[in-house]
């Protein structure tokens, strides 16, 4: 694994800013420290009212779409992430920038599930993109100004049981 | 990661002790598990209740411990958590493992090794 000089020792920058449960982080594209920022938003700080099911449902669309930027958009070298979550009884809605490189085609990966083959080699990945659209709602990508932005929304009604 | 390893005469019981299975973690899981079930043929059974949260790293690596272990010995999986079974259960997978609800505890044969 590459390693990102200051990483070890670094948490994630965090500040409360605007509403206040809105939280934003700017971490280097690591997965280590995807892993440090899923455990500051999910381990400590959201509080709310949303129901376990669906904080859930934010962390797995959370880590896809960071692993996702880690692993395509800085690809060739390594960079930021800025990411802000927004909390509130409905769900949370969540923005994630970059300043990698941009989806092939500068839109959104279907993310179709490969039919399970009955016997031989089964898929170790392509699950990335399917668990986002599955799980949140207002998926939005653009490109601008040579940065990535994604955002989408959880619905916290959707998980109420 | 830490897998701890309960050793039975006909099977092998991996408890993961780690809260993720993530993209971080993904290789060394593979790598452990590795050498944690090569030494013979004996089923394999890999406890998740200590496991929150998995991405699909972790379920790609899951799924290529299984195809290491060749057809004939399918990994089986016990005491999905929540939003481990969703992932599972979104992306298919669940259909593809052998899955307890609870962990089996065999009576007898044990003895206990730290991986």
């Amino acid at each position: 694994m590459p390693a990102f000089p200051f990483l070890p020792h670094m948490p994630p920058t965090m500040a409360h800013d605007g509403p206040v449960d809105s939280t934003r982080l700017v971490i280097p594209s690591t997965p280590l420290a995807v892993r440090q920022a899923l455990r500051a938003l999910f381990d400590g700080l959201m509080t709310g009212a949303i129901t376990q099911t669906a904080r859930d449902a934010a962390q797995i669309v959370l880590a896809e779409a960071l692993n996702n930027v880690v692993e395509h958009a800085y690809a060739q070298s390594p960079g930021e992430i800025e990411v802000t979550v927004t909390f509130s009884a409905t769900g949370l809605v969540c923005s994630i920038t970059d300043a990698g490189l941009p989806m092939p085609g500068a839109c959104l990966p279907p993310g179709d599930l490969a039919p399970l083959p009955k016997t031989g080699d089964l898929p170790e990945g392509g699950f990335g993109w399917h668990l986002i659209r599955a799980l949140s709602q207002d998926l939005h990508y653009r490109r601008e100004e040579g940065r990535n932005l994604l955002s989408f929304r959880i619905d916290a009604k959707q998980f109420m049981q | 990661m830490l897998l701890e390893c309960s050793d039975y005469r006909d099977l092998i019981v991996v408890h993961v002790r780690d809260t993720r299975i993530d993209a971080a973690g993904a290789i060394d899981f593979k790598d452990q598990m590795r050498a944690l079930t090569q030494a013979d043929n004996r089923r394999v059974i890999l406890d998740l209740s200590g496991v929150g949260f998995i991405d699909s790293s972790g379920l790609g690596a899951v799924v290529a411990v299984r195809k290491a272990l060749g057809p004939d010995r399918p990994l089986e999986l016990a005491a999905l958590t929540p939003a481990v079974e969703k992932v599972f259960r979104l992306t298919r997978m669940e259909s593809v493992f052998p899955i307890h609800a609870s962990l089996p505890l065999p009576a007898t044969h044990a003895a206990h090794h730290g991986a």
